[in-house]
């Protein structure tokens, strides 16, 4: 590549990661779902999806051509630009948010870091700003539908996300504080040293924080126990009641985008990313430069599997809130908690330092 | 590169105001003020505050928007009905407008010297780390301005729980 620039040579091989990387995540988001649907069967004892393909595992291919091949009814009455706009907002903004994620260690082909699309010195707060911007989606397709039934569902998903995110917010501060820094990859490093015991969540006594995020997180994504956006039984389906064919599909996968945002923001953020959970005692193991790009790539993928199955987990086990418990369990108990953790952490934090 | 940045989505600013007050429905007036929230926090980035940006996004767009957004669709506010207007407000409206961009630009030009200057993606260059200086100068400098508002805001807080209160 001598007669390129390097400014020419850095342009290609950023398409060429946010091709790659949006081609994954759109093959985790649907190979998630078929995840979800069989490990909900086992749970449920039953099967799960077994037919398409050796156990099951061509179904995703199966539903996207059922999606796509669907008619699209649009309903007379609605709103056309915001309802056309809002699956994308939806789409776009949870895709968006795994630009800024760094899924493996800093690995340089001609000057460019391959496991990152981009070394946001926000990078926190990117993902933030982008996951507060996502709730457009789901505000606008209630409203846009001309139905009740939406629009009270997408009320529901307004509200819910909107009280959530101070929590959110709030329980990452222990974390940047410990790191002293918003970019993820100093977040990654500063837990790196002794392998699992530097994780936040074990070496920095961030506990607290982690069950504040994961509950938040999960109220954020409307995933069950706090799934009332689409209860069934009060709201037919929510807000996507209106939408067909590719339309319901978008909003579905933005669902599991951002199941996934959430696996690698706990992972980068509690988890010490992309690093081993043993540290540095096999480093001498395998030392070559392909399996020293690979094993970290593992270790993150794994994490974020784990996360992933610790949601369904959740769907199969606990029930569903009442809208009044959910509004007081996050703004009477998680918000005052996330507010004490921080309090403790910059104490502790000053003592020391 | 910065330049191009900068054209773009002052550009988009400026659209997305003027199809805020061409619109009839209050709902795509509001998302018009979106688009030109998210613009200038695009050009915030590019001038190299990159906390103000990230705080434009999360406090205006993703917050302050999304109340307004609904209220709306609380309220069911239907399209408004056009009028002519107050005679009044077109004869004082566009000369104290413009008076005002005046009297602003003639200060900021007059005053450069003692304000600081930046040139589009000049700090891009030389990247200081602008969230430590953000924070050092609120809590030192402007410690007191910082803490006031606070409580103006916590005022507000309240006054809003008192109001909301049902009496007993």
């Amino acid at each position: 590549m001598s007669h390129l620039t390097n400014f020419e040579v850095f342009l290609l091989l950023s398409v060429l990661k946010v091709a790659v990387v949006l081609v994954i995540t759109l093959m985790c988001v649907a190979y998630t779902v078929l995840l979800e649907r069989k490990l909900l069967g086992r749970m449920q004892n039953r099967w799960g999806p077994s037919r398409v393909g050796p156990f099951g595992l061509l179904q995703p291919m199966v539903d996207g051509a059922k999606l796509f091949l669907k008619e699209d009814l649009m309903p007379l009455a609605v709103e056309r630009p915001l309802f056309l706009l809002a699956p994308m907002i939806a789409l776009g903004c949870a895709l968006i948010s795994v630009s800024v994620v760094p899924f493996g260690a800093v690995t340089r082909v001609s000057g460019v870091d391959i496991f990152e699309v981009a070394n946001v010195n926000i990078g926190l707060l990117v993902i933030l700003g982008i996951t507060s911007i996502g709730v457009y989606g789901i505000a606008l397709s209630g409203w846009s539908s001309n139905n009740k039934y939406s629009l009270l569902g997408s009320l529901r998903s307004t509200a819910q996300v909107i009280s959530y995110e101070l929590a959110l917010g709030l329980s990452l501060v222990g974390v940047v504080l410990r790191a002293q820094s918003l970019n993820l990859r100093t977040i990654v490093d500063s837990q790196s040293a002794h392998g699992m015991l530097s994780w936040n969540i074990f070496g920095g006594f961030q506990f607290v924080a982690f069950f504040i995020y994961m509950m938040a997180a999960y109220a954020e994504t409307n995933r069950a126990p706090f799934d009332l956006p689409e209860a069934e039984t009060e709201l037919v389906a929510g807000y996507h009641l209106e939408y067909s064919s590719m339309k319901f599909a978008m909003f579905f996968m933005a669902e599991y985008a951002n199941m996934i945002t959430v696996g690698c923001v706990a992972t980068l953020l509690f988890f010490g990313g992309a690093t081993s959970m043993f540290g540095h005692v096999f480093d001498g193991f395998l030392n070559t430069r392909f399996f020293n790009a690979v094993f970290p790539v593992l270790w993150f993928v794994v994490k974020v599997f784990g996360f992933l199955a610790l949601y369904i987990w959740v769907r199969a086990t606990l029930p569903r809130f009442r809208y009044d418990q959910l509004m007081s369990f996050g703004w009477k108990f998680l918000l005052p908690l996330a507010m004490a953790n921080i309090i403790v952490t910059s104490f502790v934090l000053a003592m020391r330092g | 590169m910065q330049l191009a940045l900068f054209i773009i989505f002052g550009g988009l600013a400026l659209a997305g105001a003027l199809n805020l007050l061409f619109q009839r429905h209050p709902i795509n007036s509001a998302l018009s003020l979106v688009v030109v929230m998210m613009s200038l926090a695009v050009l915030y980035w590019s001038l190299g505050a990159e906390f103000l940006a990230a705080a434009q996004v999360i406090v205006y767009s993703g917050a302050i928007m999304v109340l307004f957004v609904f209220v709306i669709m609380l309220l069911n506010a239907g399209e408004e009905e056009k009028t002519h207007g107050s005679r009044a407000a077109y004869g004082a409206g566009i000369p104290g407008a413009a008076a005002i961009f005046c009297l602003l630009s003639f200060v900021f030009l007059s005053e450069r010297d003692a304000l600081g200057k930046v040139s589009v993606g000049g700090f891009l260059g030389n990247a200081v780390d602008n969230i430590a200086e953000v924070s050092a100068t609120l809590f030192t400098k402007l410690l007191l301005p910082f803490e006031v508002t606070s409580i103006l805001i916590l005022v507000a807080i309240l006054g809003a729980v008192v109001l909301a209160r049902k009496e007993q």
